[in-house]
C-alpha cells in the first residue's frame, strides 16, 4: 500500500512522491513548483496514458521496478484529450496495487455533478484551478495525516483491538483507510483511541 | 624594509576602511538613490498593472513560488504562457480561416486550453476574452470568433511587452545591488 510506504522511510517527515498529470504545460510548471516548494518529490507526465505507463498499469509491466515509483498521491486534471481525470482515477481504483493511492481531481470548472461523480468513484479531493499553494498545503497535510493514522494502526494493531473491543457497542467499526475513521464525534473513548494511536 | 612597507599600507587600509564605514552610514550614495528610484518605479508598475486589470491575484501566488533557488519562476512560467498562446492562436487563426468550414469544436478546445492557461498565470485580460470567445465558438458566430481571435492577440502581446518591461526594471534594481519589492 503506498500510503503505508511512509512507515518505511527513516527520516522524521518523508517526502512526498507525487505524480502529477496535466495536459498543459504551463499548469504542469506551475503545479511542479507548488509541490516542489512544498517538500514533495514530483514527477509530471502529460496524460492519463502515460500515468498509467508510469504506474505500469498499462500491461507491459517490464519497464518499471515498483519499488522505486512508491507513489504517494496522484494530482490530476480533469479535462484531457485521449483519458479523462476521470477515467484514470477509475482506472486507479480498479487496480488492486494503486487503489489505496489518494487521487486529487483538478478543475477549471466548478461543475457539481463532476464533483460528486469524482468523490464517489473514490477521488481524495476536488481543487478548482487555478490551484493555489494554499490548496496543495492543505492537501498535502491531508494525506500526511491520514498515512499517520495508518502507520499508527499498522504498527500498533494490538492496542487498538483491545480498546476496539471496549466500545464495540457503542461506535461503528469502519473500514476505510483515511483519517475518516477517526473523525466520530461521540463518546470520549474514541478520542482517546485517536489520541494514542496517533502519539504511538 | 618591505615589510614595514606592508605594515603600513595595511594601517592605512585599516584606517581608510573604518573612515567609510563611519561615514556611509550616515550618507546616501547615489546608488542607493537610483536604486530607491527603482524600486518605486516597479512597486508603481505592478500595482497599476493589477489596477488596469492585465493582471490577477494567481499572478500573486505565483511570485509566492519564486525564491533563491528559483528566482526566474514567474518570467519562465509566463514565458511558456505566451508560447501557448502563439501556438493556440495560429491554431485558431487555421481554422477560422476555413471560412464556411470551420471546426468550431477545434477552435472551442483551444479557447478553453488558453482560457486555463491564462487563469494559471493570472492573465486576466486574456483569460476574460476567452470567456466571450467561447461564447461564440458555442454559438457558431463567425464574425465573433473572428473579432475575438483578434482581441485574443492584440491583449497577450501587451501583456507581453509589459511583463518585460515589468522584468527589465527587475533585472536593474539587481544589477544596481538592490532588492526587489514584494
Amino acid at each position: 500500500m503506498a500510503v503505508g510506504d511512509l512507515s518505511s522511510s527513516s527520516s522524521s517527515s518523508p517526502e512526498l512522491h507525487v505524480l502529477a498529470v496535466d495536459d498543459s504545460f504551463v499548469d504542469r510548471k506551475v503545479i511542479e513548483r507548488l509541490l516542489r516548494i512544498s517538500a514533495c518529490k514530483v514527477t509530471t507526465v502529460e496524460s492519463g496514458t502515460r500515468a498509467l505507463q508510469y504506474l505500469g498499469l498499462d500491461g507491459d509491466k517490464g519497464s518499471c521496478d515498483l519499488k522505486d515509483l512508491k507513489v504517494n498521491l496522484i494530482v490530476t486534471d480533469y479535462s484531457m484529450p485521449g483519458l479523462t481525470g476521470y477515467e484514470l482515477l477509475k482506472k486507479i481504483k480498479e487496480s488492486s496495487a494503486f487503489r489505496e493511492i489518494p487521487v486529487v481531481i483538478m478543475s477549471s470548472e466548478n461543475i457539481q455533478p463532476r464533483i460528486e461523480q469524482c468523490m464517489t468513484e473514490g477521488a481524495e479531493d476536488f481543487l478548482l484551478k487555478p490551484v493555489k499553494l494554499a490548496d496543495v498545503k492543505r492537501l498535502k497535510e491531508l494525506i500526511m495525516r491520514s498515512g499517520e493514522a495508518e502507520e499508527g494502526r499498522i504498527k500498533n494493531p494490538s492496542p487498538n483491538t483491545i480498546i476496539q473491543d471496549d466500545i464495540d457497542s457503542s461506535s461503528p467499526s469502519s473500514s476505510s483507510s483515511s483519517s475518516s475513521s477517526y473523525h466520530d464525534d461521540d463518546d470520549t473513548p474514541s478520542s482517546k483511541r485517536m489520541k494514542s494511536s496517533v502519539h504511538d | 624594509s618591505k615589510n614595514s612597507e606592508e605594515i603600513a599600507l595595511f594601517f592605512v587600509y585599516q584606517t581608510s576602511h573604518l573612515l567609510l564605514s563611519a561615514s556611509s552610514s550616515r550618507v546616501h550614495t547615489a546608488m542607493d538613490s537610483l536604486i530607491a528610484q527603482l524600486q518605486r518605479q516597479f512597486r508603481d508598475y505592478t500595482i497599476s498593472l493589477y489596477h488596469q486589470g492585465f493582471l490577477d491575484d494567481q499572478f500573486t501566488e505565483l511570485k509566492k513560488l519564486q525564491d533563491e533557488c528559483s528566482p526566474d519562476f514567474v518570467a519562465e512560467v509566463v514565458s511558456l504562457f505566451f508560447e501557448d498562446c502563439e501556438k493556440l492562436i495560429s491554431n485558431m487563426a487555421r481554422a477560422l480561416d476555413q471560412t464556411v468550414n470551420v471546426d468550431y469544436k477545434l477552435v472551442g478546445s483551444s479557447v478553453h486550453q488558453l482560457k486555463g492557461s491564462s487563469s494559471s498565470v493570472g492573465a486576466k485580460r486574456v483569460k476574460g476574452l476567452c470567456v466571450t470567445f467561447k461564447e461564440c465558438c458555442d454559438s457558431q458566430n463567425y464574425e465573433g470568433c473572428v473579432r475575438c481571435l483578434q482581441q485574443v492577440d492584440i491583449e497577450y502581446k501587451s501583456l507581453k511587452a509589459k511583463l518585460q518591461d515589468l522584468f527589465n526594471l527587475e533585472q536593474q534594481i539587481v544589477q544596481a545591488g538592490g532588492r526587489i519589492p514584494q
